[in-house]
This record gives structure tokens, sequence and C-alpha cells, in this order.
């Protein structure tokens, strides 16, 4: 495991939880929540778990994601806070 | 000197739970319901990093055997052995073949040492010390996959009360609750 | 509210910082969870035993393989529970509150040729991840998402009128349904054979090779009933979310 790739993906996973949940557009919260989760899975792939690291790239990102799109779609847009 | 050992072996175990408490103050604190379904969701995936860096061990590798190593213990069985089944009949066909690459096995182990064992009948030596813990990976795939269907309930629930009240700010469904009593 | 849930998160935060001063080193060999008896076992009797390479899969659909069974189970609940929280049937002219209008234009050309030549790919690949699950990291979860996002990329670049043609909602969740039924099935099939439930060693009479060899295929075929129902699951639930319980127009 390459000390400054695991020092770097867990920076940016704090940023990017942070900013998923800062954002005011429901749009951009779901694809930042998606990025999250592909660093989740270049972290479990480093760390020796592939087929957890296979699924979260499958469930995450492809499925996860597209959920939430839908209902933003279909519900507001905009959040207050 | 010993702080930063302290420090840097530990590391990890103090960012996981920086982002799992990320999580759960979304859950708790934001207003928005699509907001606390993503926190639900960070939450969840700190969760199964904390358990999936448990079974995590320095040098080893991961838990799928390589095929050098299954085919190598095969090998032996067929030369051993003086049965003609069909599997053993497949096993010497591919043997004519793959010389070489029973070569280059034995190489390795010789060179590794210790995986693969070529005195006794077919018994395979694995080295647990040489294999990640596979069974904290195993509970955490179904974690992912019940995550996923909690967090499509989740929605479900958050799209019908859009229906409902109009808004899916959570203040603005509580005052309007209260004035319709 | 806020300030509640801030004060509650900072004292977690530092109960749980404090308790990480027990835990073992990162990554140490010697950590109770790395030397526990049972992981050793699985490490090194999984190939003798089973004959899969892939010790994940085999001790996910094997050695704990009733766990698999209701993972299966809940997802299948999920389904259904989303059904009916959204499903809405027949026709309703009058609606409460003012729904967002999406501007339902036609399916890009581009787009929609794009995806109808990569669909056959993502399907052939989704079959070799579920088929592979024994030598390389994959098995029936990820196999039945893929497939399931194959379904929804069609859905996502035509409309959604047009793949509920190619998959219509009743035969989805029959398919989901056989699904469940096949991994009960092999349970039941290795009780009548004189084992317990799930004891995939008994099934040498039907299946051919030796003990180890029924194991293995009774693992590919549990795999291949949990593909089918999450690939059925995943697309009824996009096809829920996405049209709002109405299947009349999807996003």
């Amino acid at each position: 495991m390459i000390w400054i790739f695991d020092i770097i993906i867990l920076v940016f996973l704090v940023i990017t939880s942070i900013i998923a949940l800062q954002v005011k557009d429901l749009l951009s919260a779901a694809m930042i929540f998606g990025v999250y989760s592909f660093l989740m899975c270049l972290l479990w792939a480093g760390m020796g778990a592939v087929d957890v690291a296979f699924t979260e790239a499958a469930v995450g990102a492809g499925v996860s994601a597209v959920f939430m799109i839908s209902t933003v779609l279909r519900t507001d847009r905009r959040s207050s806070d | 000197m010993e702080f930063l050992e302290a420090i840097s072996s530990k590391f990890n175990y103090w960012i996981y739970v920086i982002i799992m408490m990320i999580g759960l103050y979304a859950m708790v604190a934001k207003n928005n319901l699509v907001k606390k379904l993503i926190g639900m969701s960070i939450f969840q995936t700190a969760l199964i990093l904390f358990y999936v860096s448990i079974g995590y061990k320095e040098n080893a590798t991961i838990p799928i055997l390589h095929h050098d190593q299954v085919h190598g213990a095969h090998h032996e069985e067929a030369g051993h052995d003086e049965d003609t089944d069909a599997h053993h009949d497949v096993e010497h066909a591919i043997e004519a073949t793959a010389e070489e690459i029973h070569a280059d096995a034995q190489n390795h182990a010789e060179e590794a040492g210790h995986e693969i064992s070529h005195s006794d009948h077919g018994s395979l030596e694995i080295n647990p010390n040489d294999f990640i813990n596979p069974l904290p990976h195993v509970l955490m795939l179904t974690a992912i996959v019940v995550g996923v269907a909690t967090l499509g309930v989740g929605l479900a629930i958050t799209q019908k009360l859009y229906g409902e009240f109009g808004t899916i700010e959570e203040s603005e469904i509580i005052q309007q609750i209260r004035d319709d009593k | 509210m806020k300030a509640i849930g801030f004060i509650t998160v900072i004292i977690t935060a530092l109960l749980l910082l404090q308790a990480e001063k027990d835990f073992p080193n990162w990554g140490d060999p010697e950590s109770p969870a790395s030397s526990y008896r049972l992981s050793q076992h699985y490490i090194t009797q999984t190939f003798p035993e089973t004959t899969v390479p892939n010790m994940v899969t085999a001790v996910l659909a094997d050695y704990r393989g009733y766990d698999t069974m209701f993972e299966t189970v809940v997802i299948f609940t999920a389904g259904i529970a989303i059904i009916g929280i959204l499903r809405v049937f027949g026709s309703s002219s009058q609606q409460e509150h003012k729904e967002p209008k999406l501007t339902t234009k036609k399916p890009d050309i581009i787009v929609a040729t794009t995806c109808r030549l990569l669909l056959p790919i993502i399907q052939l690949f989704a079959l070799y991840v579920v088929a592979h699950g024994h030598h390389s990291p994959g098995g029936g979860f990820q196999g039945g998402v893929i497939f399931g996002a194959g379904f929804i990329l069609l859905a996502l670049s035509r409309n959604l009128q047009s793949a509920q043609e190619w998959v219509p909602e009743n035969r989805i969740l029959n398919l989901a349904g056989i699904g469940i039924f096949i991994y009960a099935g092999f349970g039941v099939v290795a009780l009548l054979s004189g084992g317990n439930f799930l004891d995939y060693g008994f099934l040498t009479k039907l299946l051919p090779g030796g003990v180890e060899d029924a194991r293995s295929h009774s693992m590919l075929g549990v795999e291949i009933g949990v593909a089918f129902t999450v690939t059925a699951i995943m697309f009824s639930i996009y096809s829920n979310l996405a049209s709002n319980g109405k299947m009349k127009e999807g996003i």
C-alpha cells in the first residue's frame, strides 16, 4: 500500500464529503457523491479488497448516483441549506 | 519520535472517524431530505472502509489463489496418481503443452520457498500470512448491497413526500403538518 | 437543532478517538482479526475443500450461504417496498401539487446509436463477471448490477416507454422471484438428498464429479440465482423512481 496515495486519497475523501453536503444545487451534490464513491473504490483496491472495490464501483457510481439524480430531477433541484 | 510513530501507524483510523462524523452530522442537522440521505450513504461507506481496513496485512497479496499455484498442485497429482479419470486425461493433455508454465512455477516456488510444496500428494501449502483476511470483505459485500437497497427506499419516500407536501425541506414539512392540525 | 447535533457529534468523535488508542497498528499481521483461527481456516482450506481459487466468493456462496440468501431476500423486499410506496395503477387525471415539467424531447441520435452499440458489450461483460466469479473478482452481485445498469442505459438513451417494451414490468418481477427460488431450491434439494440445508456436498448424486466439484458447481448455480434477482430489482427500482410510479415518462 503506497503511503503517498493513501494519504492523498484520504484527504480528498474528506474534502469531497464536505463539499457534497454544502453545495446548494442538489444535482451537483449527487455528482460529487459519485466522485466520493469512486475514491472509496480506489482506496479499497489499494488495500487489496478487490471484490469490495468492484462492487462499490458498480453500485456506487453506476446505480446509486443514477437513483439520486432521478429523484432530484423529479423533485426540487435547489435546496435552502 | 514515538509520537510520530504513533501517528503514522494509526493515522488512518482518525480519518475514518472524521468521515463517519461528517456523515452523522449531515443526517442530524441538515434540513433537506436528499442531503440527509447523502449523509447516510457517506456514513455507511465510511463504516465499510473501517471494516475493510481491519483485514489488511502488510506485504500480503489479494485473497485469490494464483493460476500457477493452483495448477502447480494439479500437476503433482496428475504425475503421481495412476488412474485414468477423464479429469486427469484433460490434465495430461494440458500438461504436455504447459511444461514451461510448470517450470516457471517451480522457479517461482524455489525463489519464494514457502508457497508450493512438492513433497506431499496434492496438498497445497498456503501460508495464512501471505493473504489478506477474506472475512471482512465478505461481510462488507452484503453491507454495500443492503446500503443501496436502503437508499432506494429512502429516495422513494422522499418522492412521495414531495408529492404530498410540495417541498423536501424538513422544516417546511413540519410547519405544514402543524398548520393542518 | 444544529447545536445539539454538533455537540453530539463532537462527543461521539472524542469517544471514538479515545477508543482508538487500544487498536492494533494498521496492517499488523498479528492483530486479533488477522490471527483468528476461522480466517486462517478459510485461507488455507478453501482450495482443498471446494476447488475455487477466489476465497471471497467461496466464503460468500458456500461457507456463509445462508447470509447471502437472506441478503437477496432483502434486495427483493426493497424492490417490492418501492413498488408499494410509489406505484400508482390506473390513470389519475388530478395531481395535488405542481410537478416539475420535464421537457420531453426526441432521443438524440448520436446518444441513441452509441448506446445501442454498447449495450451487447455491457451485457456480455456482465455475463462474464458472473461466470468468472470463481477465478477473478466478481460473482453474482457485481454481474447482476452491471446487467441492470445496461437496462438503465437503454432507458436513459431512449425513453422509458421503449425500455418498457423490451423489459415489461411483470416479467421482470417474475425474474426476481425465480432468482430467489433457484437459491432456496439448491438448499432444499440438498435437504432432500440427505444433508443439511444448503450443504452442497450432498448434491454429488445430481452433479458430476466428487464432493469438491459439486460444491463448485452449485456455487455457480447459486450465483446465477442472485444475478437474476439483482438485475430485475435494479431496473425495477430505477423505473419506479424515474417515472414517479406512473410509468408514463422517464427523466
